[in-house]
């Protein structure tokens, strides 16, 4: 997901570096795209000629395209309210939070609500970055407002229908749960009118309710897709089927960005069930060998009979023992300094901390696949996959295709899990996906194809979590108080050469490696960065630099407290002070719920504490662990979270959990992928290693009651979570870790 | 050509015997509630059941089944299953799915794992765990799920 910065000078940064790179680019998402929306299944409000009455007599701000109702609420007859999320849906459920908000004030009835996915379209563009993004923790914090107005705007234009049917004035109606009421008690359902609330004009500005008055949001609330999910009916990215759709899958190098040395691929074509097989460009200039079949398995079958040679000798072969080697010769050099402080008082300190962390490349691995099914016709393209991007992925491929970007039309699907790796600025598999429909189509087969992955594929293909080397110098006085802290971060930057890259590194600092580092305590720290260029793929992974970050700053705190003969929870409260109230709350509301401090623990368990603050929400852990045969066990943990005004505090509390687990993931066996001569050491789940329902500790989530806009959710719960474990291993073995996976 | 009884209706299919039976129902017979998580058993996400026994489906070639009982995600629920249905009863009603993309793989151990018990035993939380250790969730919906088991087991005793 998208690194935490702040994004007000985004919008126009990547409009510029997109406009550079595709002048056909409209800089604004065109007015036209959003009245193709209107009327699919229902009345879609507002989408004529209301609409165009609205703006016509207030030209001087006209409603944009992610702010008409006409492209996110449609009302069917029957009352069925379809709710358009402009965000994918991956597991966090804003398929469900964002229809509670735009329902809450729409009025509506909750139990006709459903929702759904929508396009590259420019009304499903992020209201405050202006590009189409699910990452960073945004979706609900930025459309948080929009989807109110949009449900306001709505519910106004079905009083005006009901007021000039009765001949009634609007302000005498009221709404409740899907009925348009008057005062002398009549009722008219919103089905009923959704086709003369169509006529209506679009208001510009609505009165939003009084949050004392919300009747959904903060209420806990079950899944819109429960039930589908809950039998086989929903259908992802990679259950697409279009009539006559081949299925590619591809030969990769083993060594990123090689090429063919020598090719037979006879026994492949002679695969029953194969199409073709056909030589493709791949990312990083790579190529490739993308064999087509009626399926999956015949494409597989193909792959596996495809005898080949590759030309490794124009690319780096990372090796990951040498490579940690190469990072601490590069710590010692001067780098790109982020904090400046003077450290002189280190080396004549009464203690000190010296302390390196290391931490591999990991891959996201979410549970489908990564695939992308493409129509390719010869003036146009149209795109299935689940997208976190498809605004940017859809012009790749008009780039690859060679057609205009509104000549592709990419249809977000519901996707199995992400985690990042389906925002990628590279638009990787879609490239692939792209250039084999092109190589398909002239080979003379005029049919689409969904590109698929193998988990090999994914295991291997790269765009990992950076790998992470710090080292530390923290000088202490006798009473354990910080008079100087010398860190250096040596990893790869993830935005370098993308088009992220112009807003993300200032004076050679990639925000993604640093963001979480020193705050929120008041520290004099100097922090200098070095970013060597490596032939591995890196990308966000879920709270991108916040996976290392929070785990340095916190396991230290707590070594820091160890010094200072301070409990480490009332260590963090004194740094805090007044300043970090947030802060405060989580961590204070976790110690009470946990009962830290006071309830008795078995013998031979300890408690561990880590707070981090990332996406503009503060989550506080108290866990609880023991070893068990020398190993570390999690037993439970308590999660404090301020996110402000929480919405949905049913699918918060699953994401606190699923992130803590994300969490705890990074500290078990088996949570590194490695290269051994520039070749990916492992496979699938059997030696990339993820938790299994066996380790899954009881996490008992708690929030912070807040009526603030709400911050992000998606990520914040995982970086504290492996640090606060950390913590209580520290207490029982008397070593800290500065290793993960854990080298205990 | 194979012949079995895909979620009870017979069922002829013209395909290479030792095609999974995963790519069986996914791509010849467009039945895509079983998803495809890792090809190698390892991860449950292909889980169905063989005459009543939970398999891997990305590795069990078709021709295995061939004259047998396949029940698929897509009939374990909504029909006469006493079982299944109180399984898909309890995974809504604890709102089990996060990105859900395991989540069909997981209700067909569950429901096997449930089947397999005398009737009436209340299982324990280490009986569902190891019963449910070859089913990954990436979203972290573990506790959810051990919740809803236990629920599912009341619900059928």
């Amino acid at each position: 997901m998208l690194p935490n910065i702040d994004y007000s000078e985004l919008p126009r940064a990547l409009q510029h570096i997109l406009n550079r790179d595709n002048p056909d680019v409209p800089a604004t998402p065109s007015r036209r795209s959003f009245l193709k929306m209107a009327g699919i299944s229902g009345f879609a409000l507002g989408a004529f000629p209301g609409m165009v009455l609205a703006q016509s007599t207030n030209a001087a701000k006209p409603l944009g395209p992610t702010q008409q109702p006409s492209a996110f609420v449609e009302i069917a007859a029957d009352g069925t309210v379809t709710v358009t999320i402009n965000r994918l849906d991956f597991g966090q459920g804003v398929q469900t939070a964002l229809p509670m908000i735009l329902a809450e004030e729409l009025d509506a009835d909750w139990a006709k609500v459903h929702s759904k996915h929508g396009n590259s379209d420019g009304a499903y563009v992020d209201p405050v970055m202006g590009l189409h993004l699910t990452g960073g923790s945004n979706s609900i914090k930025n459309s948080f407002t929009q989807y109110r107005e949009l449900g306001a705007r709505a519910r106004a234009m079905l009083i005006a229908a009901a007021a000039k049917q009765w001949n009634l004035d609007p302000a005498q109606l009221r709404t409740t749960a899907g009925e348009v009421i008057a005062p002398d008690g009549r009722k008219l359902g919103y089905g009923e009118l959704a086709q003369s609330a169509m006529e209506q004009a679009v208001p510009e500005t609505v009165k939003l309710k009084d949050p004392k008055d919300f009747r959904l949001i903060g209420k806990p609330t079950n899944r819109l897709d429960s039930v589908a999910k809950s039998s086989g009916q929903q259908s992802y990215g990679i259950d697409t089927h279009l009539p006559g759709q081949l299925t590619a899958v591809v030969l990769r190098p083993p060594v990123f960005g090689a090429k063919i040395a020598t090719l037979d691929d006879s026994a492949a074509r002679g695969v029953h069930g194969v199409k073709a097989v056909l030589r493709v460009p791949l990312d990083r200039g790579a190529e490739g060998i993308a064999i087509i079949g009626d399926g999956y398995w015949s494409a597989k079958q193909g792959r596996d009979a495809v005898k080949v040679t590759w030309d490794t000798s124009g690319v780096e072969k990372v090796d990951t023992k040498k490579q940690f080697a190469q990072y601490r010769q590069l710590a010692k050099q001067a780098g790109n300094k982020y904090f400046d402080a003077d450290v002189t008082p280190i080396s004549t300190a009464a203690k000190k901390i010296h302390a390196e962390f290391t931490f591999p490349y990991l891959a996201h691995a979410p549970m489908e696949p990564l695939n992308c099914t493409v129509k390719f016709n010869s003036d146009s393209a149209e795109l299935w996959l689940g997208s976190q991007m498809p605004g940017l992925d859809g012009m790749m491929a008009a780039r690859v295709l060679g057609l205009k970007p509104e000549q592709v039309k990419v249809n977000v699907q519901m996707a199995g899990g992400g985690f990042g790796r389906r925002a990628i600025a590279t638009s990787d598999y879609v490239f692939e996906a792209c250039s084999i429909a092109k190589a398909v189509k002239t080979a003379g087969l005029d049919v689409p194809v969904r590109t698929m992955w193998s988990r090999e594929d994914d295991i291997r293909g790269g765009y990992y979590r950076p790998a992470q080397l710090h080292q530390a110098s923290i000088g202490l006085d006798a009473h354990g108080k910080v008079l100087a802290w010398d860190h250096v971060i040596v990893g790869q930057s993830i935005t370098a050469g993308t088009a992220f890259e112009g807003f993300m590194i200032k004076n050679g600092i990639d925000n993604t490696a640093v963001e979480g580092m020193r705050e929120p305590y008041d520290l004099p720290m100097k922090l200098t960065v070095h970013h060597p260029k490596l032939n591995v793929p890196v990308l966000w992974w879920r709270s991108v630099g916040s996976t290392h970050t929070a785990f340095v700053m916190e396991t230290l705190i707590d070594e820091i407290a160890h010094a200072s003969k301070k409990d480490p929870v009332a260590y963090r409260l004194e740094a805090y002070g007044d300043k970090h109230l947030r802060h405060r709350a989580a961590l204070q509301l976790a110690v009470e719920q946990s009962g830290y401090g006071k309830k008795a623990l078995p013998k031979g368990h300890a408690w561990g504490v880590a707070v981090h603050e990332s996406f503009q929400t503060v989550v506080a852990y108290v866990v609880e662990a023991s070893l068990k045969n020398g190993k570390p066990v999690m037993h439970r943990a308590t999660a404090g979270v301020h996110c402000n005004l929480a919405v949905n505090p049913r699918t918060i509390e699953t994401q606190v959990q699923g992130a803590a687990l994300m969490g705890l993931s990074m500290c078990l066996p088996g949570a590194a992928i490695t290269f051994k001569d520039g070749v990916v050491e492992q496979s699938n789940f059997s030696d990339f290693v993820v938790p299994r329902i066996t380790e899954m500790p009881e996490i008992a989530v708690f929030i912070v009651p807040s009526a603030e806009p709400p911050t992000g959710m998606g990520e914040p719960g995982l970086p504290p979570l492996a640090p606060a474990f950390a913590n209580a291993v520290y207490k029982l073995t008397g070593k800290p870790i500065r290793q993960l996976p854990f080298n205990v | 050509m194979i012949n079995t009884i895909i979620n009870g209706k017979n069922t002829d299919v013209d395909v290479p015997p030792d095609t999974p039976i995963l790519w069986t129902l996914r791509d010849a017979l467009g039945l895509t509630g079983t998803k495809f998580g890792c090809g190698a058993a390892l991860c449950g996400a292909c889980t169905v059941h063989l005459d009543g026994q939970a398999i891997r489906s990305c590795v069990t070639p078709i021709s295995v089944a061939q004259g047998k009982k396949i029940t698929t995600i897509e009939a374990a629920t909504g029909g006469d299953d006493k079982v299944g249905n109180a399984v898909h009863a309890a995974w809504v009603k604890h709102d089990v799915a996060q990105c859900g993309y395991c989540q069909s793989g997981q209700i067909m151990s569950a429901t096997a794992f449930l089947k397999s018990l005398p009737h009436g035993k209340q299982p324990t939380v280490a009986e569902i765990d190891s019963a449910m250790a070859g089913n990954i969730c990436r979203c972290g919906t573990y506790t959810r799920i051990r919740a809803a088991i236990a629920d599912a087991a009341k619900a059928i005793a």
